[in-house]
């Protein structure tokens, strides 16, 4: 049933500057690319995509940011949360080489997929983009894949100097990319969506959420498309006929803020 | 050949499933896969005159037999409004307006955008159970109802709906409000006011805690509301509360319902709901040899 269940917090642990991971016994199974709503009593609560599937543990990485967010951050183990899902479509992966673009707190829900990728022996490049070293996260995870991994960052304080979605380009230029996945920011979604022309193209896309039932309105796009049921992650055929992609988003009141 | 076109007042519609309020009407892009999906109307978000955020989450819960909501009126305002209808106008299903306000003024206000924006008929929400100022809080007011009603009725020409709540003592006293104020149908029922405490956390769950039931569950209390007004009008009664199969649309036409508004419906089938709600009619319809809709409107007060 879609109403939260209330759950202790297993692990908490600081990922990087302002970033956590949190995990929590949650049966079932979960693809990645989906997500959780989560609960924080007294609070709010808030759509967040899994970055961990061990089992029945589960978890979610996020950036203290609003208010939801570091409520959540200063929770501690024990604590409880409500979670209800999982929600959305995940990724379906396809090709023998595999191009994955994370930006900010993006790179954690990519995480899992790339997993899966190596899993199944795939040839796996992951971009990690982060404004700046101290915020960079889950690379000796994504390295224990087995995947080539590179970090850009905007600063240029550690690996390449420039955005996730430059240093993108070159390797895709250069290497046999069969298709690309990828979570971030929108406009670094969009170039990407752009430059990788006709090669399947996977992207989650974030939108203000409340029901994530597929009924209240609030995170539709394009031709009615839920991104609470039909998305997060949407491919190529779907994005190109959703004005929306990389031009706006809708407020809490349903009014377009451009991107 | 079954027909189940139908008519409320001077509006004529292709099929007797409307979309209610407050469901995948907030945007344009939204509201035609709805019609693509094929509703007969559509009834938009509610909007008021000013935009509005509505309520923190969790403001949307299910519950054993229905669904638990406290959206809080979210809209972008009338104005912002125009943009999603602008884009509707060439639509093939009629768009109805829904709109709410704390005054006949601002209903006023807002009736006549609606219909500058090419609104087939406007819906007067004054029965929302969860926002201060609003909705129930003036549609248990029979006076009120009468008073806004016949006001807003006065300042535009498209068929005005009246929907109202079935948290009042008498329901049809309100309907007959509405009724006195020249409304053109009665659209009943909203949401039933409820709550839900989570055990673990001994707190409500819904951010506003208390909140609309709707789904499954009321649709028993709905087809009794219908079935009181529509004894004691003499104008159209659409029915909403539950309605997810072509058989429940058919109770409530047997109630006196002249169509059906389906909302909690799209969470248990998909958009999709309205054609195969549609195709369960005619086939129900067939079965027990009937052949227009309007023979089946009423038959439970024969």
């Amino acid at each position: 049933m879609n109403s939260p269940q209330v759950t202790p917090i297993l692990k908490s642990t600081t990922e990087a500057k302002d970033i956590k991971t949190i995990t929590f016994q949650y049966p079932g199974e979960v693809h990645p690319g989906q997500f959780f709503m989560i609960w924080i009593p007294g609070v709010d609560e808030i759509p967040m995509s899994v970055s961990l599937i061990h089992g029945s543990e589960k978890g979610i990485t996020f950036r203290k940011i609003g208010e939801a967010t570091t409520a959540l951050y200063d929770l501690k183990k024990g604590e409880n949360i409500g979670v209800r899902g999982p929600y959305g479509q995940g990724f379906t992966i396809q090709g023998k080489h595999l191009l994955f673009v994370g930006g900010g707190t993006g790179t954690a829900m990519l995480a899992p997929v790339v997993e899966n990728a190596r899993g199944k022996k795939l040839k796996s490049t992951v971009i990690i983009g982060v404004k700046t070293k101290n915020e960079l996260f889950f690379e000796q995870r994504l390295k224990q894949t087995g995947a080539t991994v590179f970090v850009s960052t905007d600063d240029g304080s550690k690996g390449y100097k420039g955005f996730a979605s430059d240093l993108a380009r070159d390797i895709f230029t250069k290497g046999n990319i069969d298709s690309i996945y990828t979570c971030g920011p929108e406009p670094m979604m969009k170039t990407l969506f752009t430059m990788s022309k006709e090669k399947p193209f996977q992207a989650s896309l974030e939108r203000y959420m409340k029901c994530s039932l597929g009924i209240c309105g609030q995170c539709c796009i394009g031709e009615g498309l839920r991104v609470c049921v039909e998305g997060p992650v949407f491919d190529r055929a779907t994005l190109k006929k959703a004005e929306d992609f990389g031009v706006f988003r809708r407020d809490a009141t349903g009014r377009k803020i451009p991107l | 050949m079954v027909d189940i076109s139908t008519t409320i007042g001077s509006l004529r519609l292709k099929n007797p499933t409307m979309l209610a309020s407050g469901i995948m009407g907030e945007d344009a892009g939204s509201m035609q896969r709805i019609i693509a999906c094929g509703a007969g109307a559509i009834v938009t978000k509610s909007i008021g005159v000013q935009a509005r955020t509505g309520y923190p989450n969790p403001t949307v819960i299910e519950t054993e037999h229905g669904i638990l909501n406290a959206m809080g009126l979210p809209n972008p305002g009338i104005d912002e409004f125009g943009q999603e209808m602008n884009q509707l106008k060439k639509s093939t299903s009629p768009i109805i307006g829904s709109i709410y306000g704390a005054t006949a003024e601002e209903f006023t206000i807002l009736a006549e955008k609606m219909q500058r924006y090419g609104a087939a008929a406007v819906e007067l929400n004054v029965s929302c159970p969860h926002a201060k100022r609003y909705g129930l809080e003036i549609g248990c007011d029979a006076l009120l109802v009468q008073a806004i009603t016949s006001f807003v009725k006065k300042k535009i020409d498209i068929p005005v709906f009246v929907k109202i709540s079935p948290n009042v003592t008498n329901i049809v006293e309100i309907a007959q409000a509405a009724e006195k104020g020249n409304a053109d149908a009665i659209v009943a029922i909203n949401t039933v006011k409820a709550m839900k405490i989570d055990l673990e956390v001994k707190k409500p769950v819904l951010a506003n805690i208390t909140g609309g039931y709707s789904g499954k569950a009321v649709k028993p209390i709905g087809i009794r509301c219908v079935y009181e007004i529509s004894q004691n009008v003499h104008i159209p009664v659409i029915g909403v509360g539950g309605v997810t199969t072509g058989e429940d649309a058919i109770e409530y036409f047997m109630a006196g319902a002249s169509a059906v508004q389906l909302g909690s419906a799209v969470y248990y089938r998909g958009p999709e709901v309205f054609q195969q709600v549609c195709e369960e009619i005619r086939q129900w319809m067939k079965t027990h040899g009937y052949k227009t809709l309007s023979e089946l409107i009423g038959v439970a007060h024969q």
